[in-house]
């Protein structure tokens, strides 16, 4: 599949946004931090930013971003329309407890409602997000109950490793947020291998011969393309460079999004100052470029049956 | 609504029979010229006279080689939408620009509602939904669903153009849910089946297999040697060859 900038943008910036939004608001509800007002304005501020500006590049590639409204309308049958519905839904929850967080900066009723509802709405927008790929079966690396769940690690080890670095600067970081950030870290970095491990072993969707229904005849192979230069289908579903790279690619995602933000956190737990400072946000960093390359992938690696009438041996 | 219809009072579509098929394209042609001027005009191309030229098609003909030395064969393999029974291209559209018709059973995309977010050309196992650039819409094939119920036109060119177009007659349009219409007597004589039933979009369109060559042994035919008289001296010698010619002819 071809891996649209806006879409890994998307899903990433939107991952962490309302990543960061579940750890606040479970935080909210039943930590300590409900107590700094600053955490609740920079914190579901940052949060809110990640979210929105990560919905507002996946419209860039719409041919018609004026009519995206539109999309709320068919949250019965479209995981996509849920998801803008959800995300959404999950600002309303989230701004009122940002407002009370700010104005009174002390646990209360207000906010461990607010807080809990506010988690479970982010995380609920962010498996429909992974819903969007999960639920295709034309995709044997995306049609994976694996996929979703993925989606909701990532998210909350985003939120988590972000949080961590905004608790710190704002003098309030504890060892518990830190802790956390680490064991998602590895969590996340074992999902993943997980993942590699199946869409690298899973058997083939479909192949010429049942693409055609022509299989009885013998082996298939492309006389002549129905058009000279590639068109929308190759384009989109056929995109297969840097599938070569596929290995180095994924070394580099486990050592950028998992390995070096862990060992950045472990670091910004032993030291202190401004040197533990520069670690946690170092973690923030090195995660989201490696979490742009494990998107990257995502992608790219990712084989559509469509291609098996454009001389793929199988997909 | 992008929920699909539990039922639909016809199944409209198509039937390609890949024995006849010649893959001369007309079919594609005929396709291009008149969707660009109906329903969700115009098909636009891009750099049409470019190096690199593309544009959205709703028709699409391979040429693929099967099997090997003299059993081998070419096919001509026409691909377009198959209006699927129960299509995930619909339920995904956020939208609800995507629709199955409950009337015929026909797949359509409204260019008016329709975002251009291409989900369901990733839904879509055969490639049937093409993007236009110019527009920022999706375009399908529409069955001709602006030729077949139109009054205006004469009643033999109220089937799709493509079907009107196709030289050989490879191409059949009609009800598929009506087991007594042409078309599914046709399928069940053949023995027409779905492509990648394994997707359980459950096509409409059903497609024929080439029938089997008519001559089973393909090997080539071995002409039995014979003998002649050769190099004749005498005058009776010479008769005698002259009659073998004549009878071995």
């Amino acid at each position: 599949m071809h891996p649209a900038y806006s879409v890994i943008i998307f899903t990433t910036f939107s991952g962490a946004g309302f990543g960061l939004m579940a750890v606040l608001g479970f935080e909210a509800a039943f930590g300590e931090i409900a107590r700094h007002w600053l955490i609740g304005l920079l914190g579901l501020g940052l949060a809110a930013a990640l979210a929105i500006a990560g919905l507002l590049s996946s419209t860039f590639h719409l041919g018609h971003p004026e009519r995206a409204w539109r999309a709320f309308t068919q949250w019965r049958s479209s995981w996509l329309s849920r998801e803008g519905v959800l995300a959404v839904a999950t600002f309303i929850p989230a701004a009122i407890l940002g407002l009370t967080w700010i104005v009174t900066a002390r646990p209360g009723v207000i906010i461990t409602l607010t807080g809990i509802v506010t988690a479970l709405l982010a995380l609920a927008t962010v498996y429909t997000t992974g819903m969007i790929y999960q639920s295709l079966p034309t995709i044997r690396a995306w049609h994976r109950t694996i996929v979703a769940p993925i989606y909701i690690l990532l998210a909350l080890m985003s939120g988590v490793v972000i949080a961590h670095a905004l608790l710190l600067t704002l003098a309030q970081g504890d060892r518990a947020m830190g802790t956390a950030a680490i064991m998602l870290l590895v969590a996340s970095a074992i999902a993943k291998l997980t993942y590699w491990h199946q869409i690298d072993n899973a058997a083939p969707l479909a192949t010429p011969g049942t693409a055609t229904g022509l299989g009885q005849f013998g082996t298939i192979r492309t006389l002549e393309h129905p058009h000279t230069m590639a068109n929308y289908v190759m384009r989109e579903m056929g995109y297969s460079i840097g599938r070569k790279h596929a290995a180095k690619l994924r070394q580099i995602a486990v050592i950028a999004a998992f390995a070096l933000p862990a060992l950045l956190i472990a670091l910004s737990l032993t030291g202190n100052g401004l040197a533990a400072l520069a670690a946690s946000w170092g973690a923030v960093i090195t995660m989201m470029a490696g979490l742009f390359v494990e998107r990257w992938l995502f992608f790219a690696e990712a084989e559509h049956v469509v291609m098996n009438y454009y001389g793929a041996k199988s997909a | 609504m992008t929920t699909l219809p539990t039922t639909t009072q016809k199944k409209l579509g198509l039937v390609i029979d890949l024995d006849t098929c010649v893959g001369c394209q007309a079919c594609a042609t005929s396709c291009k010229e008149w969707n660009t001027t109906g329903y969700s005009a115009p098909l636009s191309d891009e750099n049409p006279y470019g190096a690199d030229p593309h544009g959205a098609w709703l028709n699409r003909v391979h040429s693929f080689d099967i099997g090997e030395g003299d059993t081998s064969r070419t096919v001509h393999f026409p691909r377009s939408c198959l209006h699927c029974e129960t299509p995930a291209c619909v339920t995904v559209c956020p939208t609800g620009a995507s629709y199955k018709r409950a009337e015929d059973g026909i797949v359509l995309v409204n260019p008016d509602t329709c975002i251009g977010c291409k989900l369901c050309s990733w839904a879509c196992a055969y490639g049937a939904r093409e993007y236009d650039h110019t527009d920022g819409v999706m375009k399908k094939c529409t069955l001709c669903v602006d030729r077949i119920y139109n009054d205006h036109i004469p009643q033999e060119d109220r089937i799709p153009a493509c079907v009107r177009a196709c030289p050989t007659g490879a191409r059949h349009f009609g009800d598929l849910g009506d087991s007594t219409s042409d078309v599914s007597k046709l399928v069940a004589e053949r023995g027409g089946y779905d492509l990648m039933p394994e997707m359980g979009y459950k096509p409409t369109n059903k497609y024929l297999p080439p029938r089997p060559k008519r001559d089973g042994t393909t090997a080539p035919k071995t002409v039995a040697k014979t003998e002649h008289i050769s190099d004749p001296k005498s005058s009776i010698e010479r008769l005698f060859a002259f009659a073998d010619k004549v009878l071995t002819r």
